[in-house]
């Protein structure tokens, strides 16, 4: 098995917004400012390989027949670890994340990497899987939030690029702005990708 | 008063879809044909319906007495999971043409964060019963337009031409962005 493989299939091959269109909800909601993107980001990533290594640890042990219900006990715990831990020491991010961190637990991601990966695969394989698949996931919504922010606030990590009074394209913080933007970016995939093959 | 208030601030102003972004994945995958996104919009007020009342009163009568608020998540889930399934095997013995009508739909409501989503905010908000109930029917029905709206105009968008790299999902997301432009028109209608 090439593990070196299993880590960076996630990055843009099997991109998971990109490419397998999974966790489309934070993506767009999260995604108005960069700082939130990478808060997200990598909160999802610490379920998302936590979950992993557990479920793989766990998965000669978990009968079949309710593996489904085991991985969503599992996964919900780290959330709400997760949950706990940025209320305690990032108070700002959490409320700016807010209902989207309990809802880790729904996000398509995690469960089907659980479903389509985790079982079947040996702890090292499981932890590097999750681990490149959520900085996949982080990279794509970096990249969503990096053009909101700098297109509809004129800033990048909260630097403001342009004068205090300039205007900007404020369409681009509201919720229109981040259909649109994951809208243009799915296109240029679908353009790269024909243009590859 | 307030129960008009809540409806429309639930239903248009803060549509959940458009505004809220929940229930992405079920409102982009089931929108392509009118009648199945009419037979998912009456699944999900169904389910939404009853999740938030179920989530309401474990809330107030079991997690919060015992003060155990931080175990929601875990909680909520596994009941939202059970519910579907309960729902699924009632309806299938009480209502066999009801069943037939939701039945694909339901195993997929599960993972549809709208449901989830709607019960941890509803708790925020310190609703009583009635309110919280008025709350979650709202959020459905909001959800149902923005569903059954994107598939009239994705039927219509079908027999145009589409470029190539267009097809599929970045229309839909662009048509979704058009849609949610729409609604931030209703902001208006609440001071």
């Amino acid at each position: 098995m090439n593990y070196l493989k299993e880590f960076t299939k996630g990055f843009i091959k099997e991109n998971p917004l990109l490419v397998l269109v999974l966790g489309t909800c934070p993506s767009l909601a999260v995604t108005t400012s960069a700082v939130n993107a990478i808060g997200m980001g990598f909160a999802t990533t610490f379920v998302l390989f936590m979950s992993n290594v557990l479920i793989s640890l766990l998965k000669n042990l978990i009968p079949n027949k309710v593996r489904i219900p085991a991985f969503i006990v599992i996964i919900a715990t780290f959330v709400t670890i997760v949950d706990l831990v940025m209320q305690a020491y990032f108070p700002d991010l959490y409320k700016a994340l807010g209902v989207f961190i309990p809802l880790i637990v729904v996000n398509c991601i995690v469960l089907g990497r659980a479903e389509a990966f985790a079982q079947k695969n040996n702890v090292l394989a499981s932890f590097l899987d999750g681990l490149g698949m959520g900085l996949g996931f982080t990279m794509a919504i970096l990249i969503i939030a990096s053009i909101r922010e700098i297109l509809g606030n004129g800033s990048f990590f909260d630097i403001k690029l342009t004068s205090e009074d300039a205007s900007t394209i404020l369409i681009f913080i509201m919720p229109p702005g981040a259909f649109i933007t994951f809208g243009y970016i799915m296109v240029l995939m679908n353009k790269l990708k024909s243009k590859l093959n | 008063m307030d129960i008009v208030h809540i409806i429309i601030l639930a239903l248009l102003v803060n549509n959940v879809v458009l505004s809220q972004f929940l229930g992405i994945c079920p409102f982009l995958g089931v929108s392509q044909k009118l009648s199945t996104s009419i037979g998912m919009g009456a699944a999900v007020i169904f389910v939404i319906t009853l999740a938030n009342l179920v989530t309401f009163m474990l809330y107030n009568f079991v997690l919060s007495p015992l003060h155990i608020e931080f175990m929601q998540t875990i909680t909520f889930i596994l009941v939202i999971a059970s519910l579907v399934q309960i729902v699924e095997i009632v309806l299938k013995k009480v209502s066999p043409p009801l069943y037939q009508a939701l039945g694909i739909y339901l195993p997929l409501i599960t993972t549809n964060c709208a449901v989830l989503g709607t019960a941890i905010i509803s708790i925020t908000k310190n609703y009583n019963l009635i309110e919280n109930l008025v709350y979650g029917i709202s959020i459905a029905l909001g959800f149902t337009l923005a569903l059954v709206l994107m598939a009239g105009i994705r039927e219509q968008l079908v027999l145009n031409g589409v470029p190539k790299a267009m097809k599929g999902f970045p229309i839909a997301l662009i048509t979704a962005g058009l849609l949610s432009l729409a609604f931030m028109g209703f902001a208006g209608l609440v001071k």
